[in-house]
């Protein structure tokens, strides 16, 4: 269970990005943070994986209060969480196949455990042909899955994508979410921050929405 | 466990040897100028203990003369050879008897007739001992001992050249030791340099490791491998170099030792120096690593 109790999140710049957000996601649920560019959809998920940090309230995850966890606890925390960055944040020069294994090397597997997880999440995303290729040499739909494949491959209890389908057509987009509802169906917390409008069409998981910074009644 | 332990330290190492060779000429001349810095001060102790091994060696070592009193006994020079047996600092004696010593004064220096005038012999009857070793602590314990000694009339040592020996090997000692300690700083300056610049380059890396669970001796590891390797390999060449130096040294010195029929030779390092010349090469460039790594990898903000 991930909850928010009067969280805000003011910039060094004195920029309000969140105020005063109360929420409350249930383990194994699954939703989608909606709103305008620049509503704080981007920020909320950060705070999650505490690579942005509450300027006041508490955020628990399971019980725990990770704004006041200490910065050597923070891996722990990471590793339990697959994130998908809207800039995929992928290594340039490493190739596909090692951008998946990261986070395992991360997690500390052995290679041939590795090497067989980072073959399941690339032949999810489909790109399993791919995988000696650079990272360069993909479109901006592929090194977008390269990077779902990324966040899953360990398996983590919460998946948080961040415009998880911005560069993908209409099929891609269908498929990447059937992959995002199967985790779902597995017990995975899921949440997804979209302006996607598409994505939330007969869709009857809940809508967080956004709007300045506030969430919107 | 311990086998993924190990297939982790396994999989940073080849990713360090890998960078390293993805950079050759930079590379290769930071371990040049490591090796440079490290074969100064390598290369000087080893100069300085060969020249402590030579003295050893020496024909003339340094002597230390027991003279006995006028009136000695047999039973006298017995007491005096048994314990000069039994000290373990004695490397070894010469008995002189005063008829040998006064026979060795006509000889050597032509004062036969002087000799000839006496009545009796002035002479005591002497012993020329060899100190196991020139340090001058043991040489001051051997003396101190032997002034102890009731049937000893006078101990003599002509201590001046065997000090000045000593002064120069405590100075050279000292010298290496000084210039250790500052090429070790150097060192260890030119590797958080090196890591600087390598954590500048590899920001993305470290961030997105970051954002992604690694710990920070996760982030750190390839770092410190890295200045390790680069530390180890700095003090290859420094042996490398020191070893190629003697070798020169050595054909001049065969040169000039034929001359006087010397069979004088340098020796390189051994293999237990070398051990920890090149240990120490590499736990100076961890060092420096490591220094670099705690300052810089604070200031790599998340995004
Ligand atoms: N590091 C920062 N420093 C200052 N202001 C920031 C920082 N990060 C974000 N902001 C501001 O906070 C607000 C919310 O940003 P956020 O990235 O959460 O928006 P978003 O809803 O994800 O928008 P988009 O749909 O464009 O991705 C924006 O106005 C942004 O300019
Ligand atoms: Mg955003």
């Amino acid at each position: 269970m991930i909850q928010f109790n009067h969280v805000s999140k003011r910039f060094p710049d004195g920029y309000m990005a969140l105020s005063n957000i109360d929420l409350t996601i249930e383990t194994g649920e699954m939703a989608f943070v909606t709103g305008h560019s620049g509503a704080g959809k981007s920020t909320l998920l950060k705070l999650i994986a505490a690579i942005e940090r509450p300027t006041s309230g508490s955020i628990t995850i399971n019980g725990q209060n990770i704004a006041q966890l200490k910065p050597a606890a923070l891996p722990l925390l990471r590793r339990k969480i697959g994130f998908v960055f809207q800039d995929h944040k992928l290594l340039f020069d490493r190739n596909v196949f090692e951008n998946v294994l990261l986070p395992l090397q991360i997690s500390g597997f052995d290679r041939n455990t590795a090497a067989s997880r980072v073959r399941a999440a690339l032949d999810k995303v489909d790109l399993l042909k791919k995988e000696k290729v650079m990272p360069v040499t993909l479109s901006g739909g592929e090194q977008q899955r390269l990077c779902i494949a990324r966040a899953v491959v360990h398996r983590p209890t919460i998946l948080i994508a961040d415009e998880p389908t911005g560069n993908l057509d209409t099929v891609y987009a269908k498929d990447i979410m059937a992959m995002f509802y199967s985790f779902h169906q597995v017990g995975v917390t899921v949440l997804i921050a979209t302006h996607d409008a598409s994505l939330l069409e007969d869709n009857h998981h809940r809508i967080i929405a956004l709007q300045h910074g506030k969430l919107a009644a | 466990m311990i086998k993924t332990w190990l297939g982790q330290h396994w999989f940073v190492f080849n990713l360090t040897l890998k960078r390293l060779v993805s950079e050759p000429v930079a590379n290769l001349l930071s371990i040049l100028v490591m090796g440079i810095a490290i074969s100064l001060p390598a290369g000087i102790y080893t100069l300085v203990e060969n020249l402590h091994t030579l003295s050893g060696y020496t024909q003339t070592a340094p002597q230390i003369s027991l003279f006995m009193k006028q009136d000695s006994t047999r039973q006298d020079m017995d007491n005096i050879r048994v314990r000069l047996e039994e000290n373990t600092r004695v490397a070894g004696y010469l008995y002189v008897p005063k008829d040998q010593a006064l026979y060795q004064l006509q000889l050597d220096n032509g004062f036969d007739k002087a000799v000839q005038n006496l009545a009796h012999n002035p002479l005591p009857d002497a012993f020329i001992v060899d100190a196991e070793n020139i340090s001058t602590d043991v040489i001051e314990q051997l003396l101190t001992e032997m002034k102890t000694w009731p049937e000893i009339e006078h101990v003599q040592f002509d201590s001046a050249w065997a000090e000045r020996l000593a002064a120069l090997l405590d100075f050279g000692r000292i010298f290496v030791f000084i210039l250790f300690t500052m090429l070790s700083i150097a060192i260890v300056a030119i590797m958080f340099n090196t890591i600087r610049l390598q954590i500048l380059t590899r920001q993305k890396e470290i961030e997105v490791s970051k954002l992604i669970g690694a710990s920070d001796s996760f982030i750190r590891r390839p770092f410190l491998y890295f200045g390790a390797i680069q530390g180890f390999a700095g003090g290859v060449t420094a042996w490398l170099i020191i070893v190629y130096v003697i070798q020169v040294l050595n054909d001049e010195i065969r040169t000039i030792a034929g001359l006087y029929a010397l069979d004088l030779q340098l020796q390189p390092p051994d293999h237990g120096d070398i051990i920890s010349l090149l240990f120490f090469a590499a736990w100076l460039g961890w060092l420096g690593a490591r220094v670099s790594v705690a300052s810089h990898l604070r200031h790599i903000e998340l995004r």
